[in-house]
């Protein structure tokens, strides 16, 4: 087995966050495809409690959680490219927005794509107010975290193929409330490691449709 | 304690979050001012400190506010590395151990639990119960695991495992007296139940886990609150 390996799924957004931090640190892995249909023994025996991807392996150790798989390829690697910052408030304020990430957006994502009518109304109103929060929170900064490509950028870049999706299934426009998120997304599809990373928006819209059924 | 080291804690009382920063703050043996926030009236601080989801807990330190309760644990052991002891080991793989714990007892303890004592329905309280005692059954597995032989999740001494789960042992007891169940059964999670009583023995416990006699009668109090009315505890 590579020292390094990637137990992971090709449409992922949290497996793709993993693979951007590995490339940015020019880390050498295994990436390996997991049929989430019928779980391999590997990933059973790796994420017994979840058994979910992505799961990173290192020297066969097995690391779960897409954040904490992060701050774990951060620490482990720390000499190449930080992903979070060195200050402690600093650090503390990128964890507090990749929660706000996972917990806000994936959340909103969720009730917007699966439900209908008044729910589904709310969960646009609340995506939409979420957007503009991070929206706001970016500022006028080249990245989440200032002038540096990091931490927060991963967690929520792999999520930005999904806009398309949101927009077909709300009915609105990301731009038009986000233009900054909009233009920061557009920054990082720059970088290898996220271009190679994200899936195509009109394939994360197939996807979503084969999923949930048609809007 | 640092000098010029000016520590406020926003919090509320019977908040199992809150208990957690206060636990971490009497382990490392660091003073703070104890703010106790009107939760149905929100401090101008409080709004302005965590404006994204106006909620306690929130330490503000020499002015600058930090939110989340795990975030929180995270930044006092990184500011304060050399006072008291940590709450994270220093190898990156058992860090992310540590925090794949955390957020098993947030998601999978944590949530269910207030389900159990909160749903709105008989079937969402039913359905919260198993969770959580699913989790403590898992828990009790990772307990072995992690102490190595210790009495804690975070080995010989205190982790950041012990605090997350520390935080809310008022609210299982309370929990327990309300619904007659034992949650931390001595017969079925052995490891667990003697972590129990473990923990509430360390000063930092005695110092920052709530009454669970005052906690029962807030409970209550809520409980009947909520019969009678459209309630939410905000925290």
């Amino acid at each position: 087995m590579a020292d390094v390996m990637l137990l992971d799924f090709w449409a992922s957004p949290f497996g793709q966050r993993c693979r951007i931090a590995l490339a940015e640190k020019g880390v050498a892995y295994e990436y390996s495809e997991q049929n989430l249909e019928q779980k391999s023994e590997l990933l059973l025996r790796s994420n017994p409690v979840h058994k979910k991807i992505p799961v990173l392996l290192h020297g066969g150790r097995p690391v779960c959680e897409s954040l904490i798989i992060l701050t774990y390829i951060d620490e482990a690697w720390p000499e190449m490219m930080p992903l979070l910052p060195r200050d402690p408030y600093a650090r503390a304020q990128a964890r507090f927005w990749a929660n706000y990430i996972d917990n806000k957006i994936v959340d909103c994502q969720t009730r917007l794509l699966t439900t209908k009518g008044e729910a589904q109304e709310q969960a646009k109103k609340d995506m939409i107010g979420a957007l503009k929060t991070l929206d706001s929170e970016l500022g006028d900064k080249d990245y989440f975290g200032g002038q540096a490509f990091g931490f927060v950028d991963v967690a929520f870049v792999t999520l930005t193929p999904w806009f398309y999706t949101y927009e077909k299934y709300g009915d609105f426009s990301v731009e038009e409330h986000c233009p900054r998120i909009v233009a920061w997304a557009a920054r990082c599809r720059e970088r290898e490691s996220v271009a190679k990373a994200l899936t195509d928006p009109e394939k994360v819209y197939e996807i979503v449709q084969e999923e949930y059924g048609a809007n | 304690m640092a000098g010029g080291d000016d520590l406020k804690l926003l919090g509320a009382w019977p908040s199992p979050f809150v208990t957690r920063v206060k636990l971490a703050l009497a382990l490392k043996g660091l003073s703070y001012e104890d703010v106790e926030e009107d939760l149905y009236k929100k401090s101008e601080l409080l709004l302005k400190s965590n404006p994204v989801h106006k909620k306690i807990p929130v330490l503000i330190h020499n002015g600058a506010p930090v939110c989340e309760s795990m975030i929180i644990l995270q930044y006092i052991d990184e500011v304060f590395a050399s006072t008291g002891p940590s709450l994270l080991p220093a190898d990156p793989y058992e860090r992310a151990i540590a925090r794949f714990w955390v957020a098993y007892v947030d998601d999978k303890l944590v949530a269910p639990w207030r389900q159990w004592l909160r749903g709105k329905t008989e079937e969402e309280k039913s359905e919260g119960k198993k969770q959580a005692f699913a989790a403590v059954g898992v828990l009790e597995g990772a307990l072995r695991e992690c102490s190595k032989g210790g009495g804690f999740f975070g080995g010989d001494g205190v982790g950041l495992v012990d605090v997350a789960l520390g935080g809310v042992l008022s609210w299982m007891k309370v929990t327990e007296a309300l619904s007659g169940d034992k949650i931390f059964d001595a017969a079925k999670t052995p490891l667990l139940a003697a972590w129990v009583e473990r923990f509430i023995e360390l000063d930092a416990a005695k110092a920052a886990l709530p009454d669970v006699g005052r906690l029962l009668e807030f409970a209550k109090a809520r409980e009947a609150a909520a019969a009678a009315s459209k309630d939410e505890f905000n925290d």
